[in-house]
C-alpha cells in the first residue's frame, strides 16, 4: 500500500512514534508545515504544543519542558538556528535531552526561505561557543525522515544531548509516492531516570564517558540544573579539576560513541574506482547517478552519510577502501566534502566536490561527469 | 491558625550548608531572597514541587541558596525556561528570580508571558544597573543617573516595567522596595495564586549604584513618589492560568485518531509507459498545487510512483506557483525535472518563470496552454486551451483534466476519485465540475502539431 506525503508529515508521525509529548516553535518557511502538524497532533497525545513569541523562547521552552521530564521537539530553518544557538549551547551543557529540525534553506541571513540549500551543515556542528559535540542526523528519503525522527529522539535520551534533524526545504516540501511498508519500525528508548528511592546527585557521572542519571523537576529529587560550569550536584564552580572534568565529560559522552551513533547507507561495488559521498535531498540525485552508471555497466560506490555528526570516519574510510576518486555531492561550497578530504588525504585519494548554490537541485548528470 | 517556626515542616527553605549569600555588603538582593524564604515558610510547600528560575547577574546566583528545584539559565530567558516547567508540569510553582538587566535582554519574553498569563512568578531585582559586569546602565536607570556608560548623566529614560507588564495583561503586578515588610506577604500570594504575577522591587546596589548616585533608602521611596509611581499592588487582573486552560481547551482532543498513513489502493491501470514528467505553470490562486496534488494521488491510485515539487515565492497569493510533477513505473530518486514531456501554463506568471523550461522543449513534447497566452516559442506541439474566461479556481483542475483525457495517462476515474480523497467535499465538488468541464473542453482543442508563432 502506498501513500502520497511529504517530509514533514513523516517528521510529525515520527516524532509521536517517538513519544514526543513538548514541542515549542515560531513559524518560518519551510519548517512551519512541522510546526501546524505539532500543534494540532500533540493534544491528542496528552501532549502540549506552542508556538512562541520567537526562536529564542521556543527553544526555551523546550529545555524548561525537557528537564521537567518531557521529550521536546522544535522546527525551525537556518535564521532560526541562529537564535537558537545561545540555548543550543545551553542544552549542551545542562544535557537536555531534545530534539531540533532544522529545514535548511538558502542563506545566509534571510536568504531565499523556499529556496533549497544544505548551507547549515558546518553551522549546526559549530554553531554554539565552546565548540563541543553535537549529533545530527539527515535523512535522504521521507521514510528516513520518519526513522530519523525517532533515532534523533533515541539519541537525544540516550545522550542526554540536543540531536538535530538536519533536512531541508526539499525534503520537507516535496510529495513523493512511499510505500507504506517502507517505514522502519524504530524501537523506542527513554533517558535513564535516577531511581526515586535513593539520594540524587544531579551531574554524577562514574566515567567520563557515561551519561548522568535524569530525574524531572518535579519528580521524587531535588533537582539542581545549571548554565554555568558546575560540579555534580549543579553547583557553580571553578575548581580546575571539576571543570575540566565536565568539559572533557561533554565531548566523551558523545565521541565513544561515535561508532554507535554512525548510521551510513552503504551501496558498494566491487572493482568501483569512485565512490560518491552524499547527504539528504541530494543523496536522492546520487542514487539517480548510480543506477544510471550501472544500467551503463560503469562501476560505481556510493555512500549515503545519514548521521553528518559526528562524522562517521570509520564507515567512510571503509567505503575508501580501494577507490581512487571520492566525489562529494552536496548543496553548498563543499562544507562536508572538508571532513571528507580530512580522511581521504590521508591515504592519497582525490576528493572531487560537486556543488551548487543557486537554489536549483544538483542532478545526476552533474555527479556522474566526475566519474572514473 | 498559622503553626509555629517549631511545628512546621519547612521551617525555612535557604539551605544552611550554603549561607551566607555571596552578595556585597548593603546589597539588596539579601533581602529579597529573605523575604521570599518567608513567603514560601508560610505556604509550606513541598520544596520538589517548587522551581526557582534565575537569570544571569548576581541575582543569577540567587538559587543556590534555596533547598527547592533550581534552574539557573541564560540572561533575559529565564521566564521562558519556567514558561516550559510550568507548561510541563502545572501543578509545580515556578517563581523567576532575575535582574534589570534581564528585564532589557529578555523583555520580549516577559510581556508574552505576561499576555499569555502563564503561572509563574517573577520577581525582579530592580537595582538599575548592571552590577556583575561593573556598573553599566540598563532599561531601568533612571534619567540622568551616573553609571559606568552613562558617564555624563543617563540621556535615556527609564522603562516602567509594572506598567508594561500590567499592560500586557500579567494577573498581579507589584511594585515595592527591597525595604517594604509587606513584599513576603505579597509574594506568598503570588506563589499561592494562579497566573502570571510580577515584582518590580526596587533596591540598592551598593557597589556601583549607590555610590555613583548617591542614592539611599529613604531616596529609592523618593524616587518613586517622584515619577508618580505607587507602591505595593499596581495591577489585578483575573484570567485563566494558561497551562491549565490550554489542558481544559484541548481536553476533547485526546484520543483521537493521530496523523497516520492513508495509504492510497491501486484500483486503475495507468497509460504511463516511461517516466514523465510534467510542469504546471501558473499563478497564486489558481490552485496549481493542490491540482498537482491531486495528480499525484490519482497517479498512486493507478499503481504509479509520482512525486510533486513545488515552487513559489515567498507571497502565497500573489505570484507564480509552478508545480513539477513526475509520474513513473519505479520509484523516484531525484524530484528535479531536466525538460518535461508535458506542460500547462495557466497565467503570465506561470509563463514569465517557466519561460527558460518552455524554451528547452522538444518536438516531442506538448504545450497546454491557455489560448490568451499565445504566441509562444516553442518547438513542443501547441494545445490551446480557452480557459481565460473560467474562473481562476477552475483553471487548473480543467486544464489537467484535458491533459489527462488527451494523453490518457490515467484513467479519469482515478482523477475523480483523487478528488474525492480526504477532500471537504463542497471543495470536491468544485473540483469535480471543473474536472468533467476539462474533459468537455478538449473536444474544442486544437491537438496535433502546430508551428511555432
Amino acid at each position: 500500500m502506498r501513500e502520497f506525503i511529504d517530509g514533514s508529515e513523516a517528521i510529525a508521525r515520527g516524532a509521536l512514534a517517538a513519544g514526543c509529548d513538548f514541542f515549542a516553535g515560531y513559524p518560518i518557511t519551510p519548517a512551519s508545515g512541522i510546526l501546524v502538524h505539532m500543534l494540532r497532533e500533540l493534544p491528542k497525545v496528552g501532549g502540549v504544543a506552542i508556538q512562541a513569541e520567537d526562536e529564542i523562547a521556543s527553544l526555551g521552552l523546550c529545555i524548561g519542558a525537557a528537564m521537567a521530564g518531557r521529550k521536546a521537539m522544535t522546527a525551525t530553518s537556518g535564521p532560526g538556528i541562529s537564535l537558537y544557538s545561545e540555548n543550543i549551547g545551553l542544552a549542551v551543557m545542562g544535557e537536555v535531552p531534545l530534539v531540533i529540525v532544522d529545514c535548511q534553506r538558502m542563506g545566509p541571513a534571510t536568504g531565499g526561505a523556499t529556496t533549497v540549500a544544505q548551507g547549515d551543515v558546518q553551522f549546526l556542528r559549530w554553531g554554539t561557543s565552546g565548540g563541543y559535540p553535537i549529533i545530527a542526523l539527515a535523512p535522504s528519503t521521507i521514510p528516513e525522515c520518519y526513522s530519523l525522527t525517532i533515532h534523533a529522539f533515541n539519541l537525544a535520551e540516550r545522550f542526554r544531548t540536543p540531536v538535530f534533524l538536519a533536512t531541508d526545504k526539499e525534503m520537507v516540501l516535496t510529495r513523493a509516492t512511499v510505500d507504506v511498508a517502507a517505514y522502519e519500525p524504530v524501537p523506542v528508548t527513554s533517558r535513564r531516570y535516577a531511581p526515586p528511592d535513593a539520594a540524587f546527585v544531579p551531574y554524577r557521572i562514574a566515567a567520563l564517558e557515561d551519561v548522568p542519571l535524569f530525574s524531572p523537576i518535579g519528580g521524587p529529587h531535588i533537582v539542581r540544573f545549571t548554565t554555568s560550569t558546575h560540579d555534580e550536584f549543579g553547583y557553580l564552580t571553578k575548581d580546575p579539576a571539576k571543570v575540566e572534568r565536565l568539559n572533557r565529560h561533554l565531548a566523551a559522552k558523545i565521541d565513544a560513541y561515535r561508532d554507535e551513533i554512525a548510521m551510513v547507507k552503504a551501496d558498494l561495488e566491487p572493482g568501483a574506482r569512485t565512490l560518491l559521498l552524499s547527504y539528504g535531498t541530494t543523496a536522492r540525485a546520487m542514487a539517480e547517478a548510480v543506477a544510471l552508471a550501472r544500467k551503463d555497466g560503469q562501476k560505481v560506490s556510493a555512500l549515503t552519510v545519514l548521521t553528518l555528526w559526528p562524522v562517521p570516519e570509520r564507515a567512510i574510510l571503509e567505503a575508501c577502501e580501494g577507490i581512487e576518486r571520492v566525489v562529494v555531492a552536496e548543496l553548498n561550497l563543499g562544507q562536508y566534502r572538508l571532513e571528507v578530504e580530512r580522511l581521504a588525504a590521508a591515504r592519497g585519494i582525490e576528493v572531487v566536490g560537486v556543488h551548487r548554490v543557486d537554489g536549483e537541485l544538483i542532478t545526476p548528470q552533474e555527479i556522474l561527469a566526475h566519474l572514473r | 491558625m498559622e503553626a509555629v517556626e517549631s511545628e512546621l515542616r519547612w521551617p525555612t527553605y535557604l539551605d544552611p550548608t550554603r549561607l551566607p549569600y555571596p552578595f556585597c555588603p548593603g546589597c539588596s538582593h539579601g533581602l529579597v531572597l529573605d523575604r521570599l524564604n518567608a513567603a514560601l515558610v508560610r505556604l509550606q510547600l513541598d520544596p520538589r514541587k517548587v522551581v526557582i528560575v534565575s537569570d544571569i547577574g548576581c541575582s543569577g546566583l540567587s538559587d543556590q541558596y534555596f533547598i527547592t528545584n533550581a534552574f539557573h539559565g541564560l540572561h533575559g530567558r529565564s521566564v521562558t525556561y519556567a514558561s516550559g516547567i510550568k507548561l510541563a508540569n502545572p501543578d509545580l510553582k515556578v517563581v523567576v528570580i532575575m535582574g534589570d538587566g534581564g528585564a532589557g535582554i529578555g523583555g520580549h519574553h516577559l510581556i508574552n508571558a505576561a499576555r499569555r498569563n502563564i503561572g509563574i512568578t517573577v520577581l525582579l531585582l530592580n537595582n538599575f544597573n548592571f552590577g556583575m559586569t561593573g556598573g553599566q546602565h540598563s532599561v531601568t536607570t533612571p534619567h540622568g543617573a551616573t553609571t559606568a556608560t552613562t558617564r555624563l548623566g543617563n540621556l535615556e529614560y527609564p522603562l516602567d516595567l509594572c506598567g508594561i507588564v500590567a499592560a500586557s495583561g500579567g494577573r498581579l503586578v507589584v511594585r515595592a522596595t527591597a525595604f517594604d515588610p509587606e513584599l513576603s506577604d505579597w509574594i506568598a500570594e503570588a506563589i499561592a495564586g494562579e497566573g502570571f504575577a510580577f515584582f518590580d522591587i526596587w533596591e540598592l546596589c551598593t557597589a556601583y549604584f549607590v555610590p555613583s548616585n548617591r542614592l539611599t533608602r529613604r531616596g529609592l521611596e523618593a524616587a518613586m513618589a517622584e515619577r508618580g509611581l505607587s507602591r505595593g499592588i499596581v495591577h489585578r487582573e483575573e484570567r485563566a492560568e494558561y497551562s491549565r486552560a490550554y489542558r481544559e481547551l484541548v481536553a476533547a482532543q485526546a484520543g483521537q485518531r493521530v496523523l497516520s498513513p492513508q495509504p492510497l489502493p491501486t484500483r486503475y491501470e495507468s497509460g504511463v509507459r516511461k517516466k514523465t514528467h510534467i510542469v504546471i505553470a501558473g499563478a497564486a490562486g489558481q490552485k496549481i498545487r493542490s491540482t498537482a496534488t491531486i495528480l499525484g494521488r490519482a497517479a498512486v491510485l493507478a499503481g504509479l510512483w509520482a512525486t510533486q515539487r513545488d515552487d513559489y515565492p515567498v507571497t502565497v497569493q500573489t505570484g507564480h506557483s509552478v508545480s513539477e510533477v513526475i509520474l513513473s513505473l519505479e520509484e523516484i530518486h531525484y524530484t528535479g525535472i531536466p525538460s518535461p514531456d508535458l506542460m500547462l501554463v495557466l497565467a503570465p506568471e506561470g509563463l514569465k518563470v517557466a519561460r527558460r523550461t518552455l524554451e528547452r522543449l522538444g518536438p516531442q513534447a506538448r504545450l497546454y496552454i491557455r489560448s490568451d497566452l499565445l504566441p509562444v516559442e516553442t518547438e513542443a506541439q501547441l494545445v490551446p486551451l480557452a480557459l481565460a474566461s473560467v474562473g481562476k479556481k477552475d483553471q487548473a483542475m480543467m486544464a489537467l483534466a484535458a491533459l489527462v483525457g488527451d494523453t490518457g495517462l490515467l484513467p479519469l476515474e482515478a482523477l475523480r476519485e483523487a478528488i474525492t480523497v480526504g477532500q471537504k467535499a463542497e471543495v470536491a465538488r468544485e473540483n469535480l465540475a471543473a474536472l468533467e468541464a476539462g474533459v468537455a473542453l478538449l473536444g474544442q482543442a486544437t491537438v496535433g502539431p502546430v508551428s511555432a508563432t
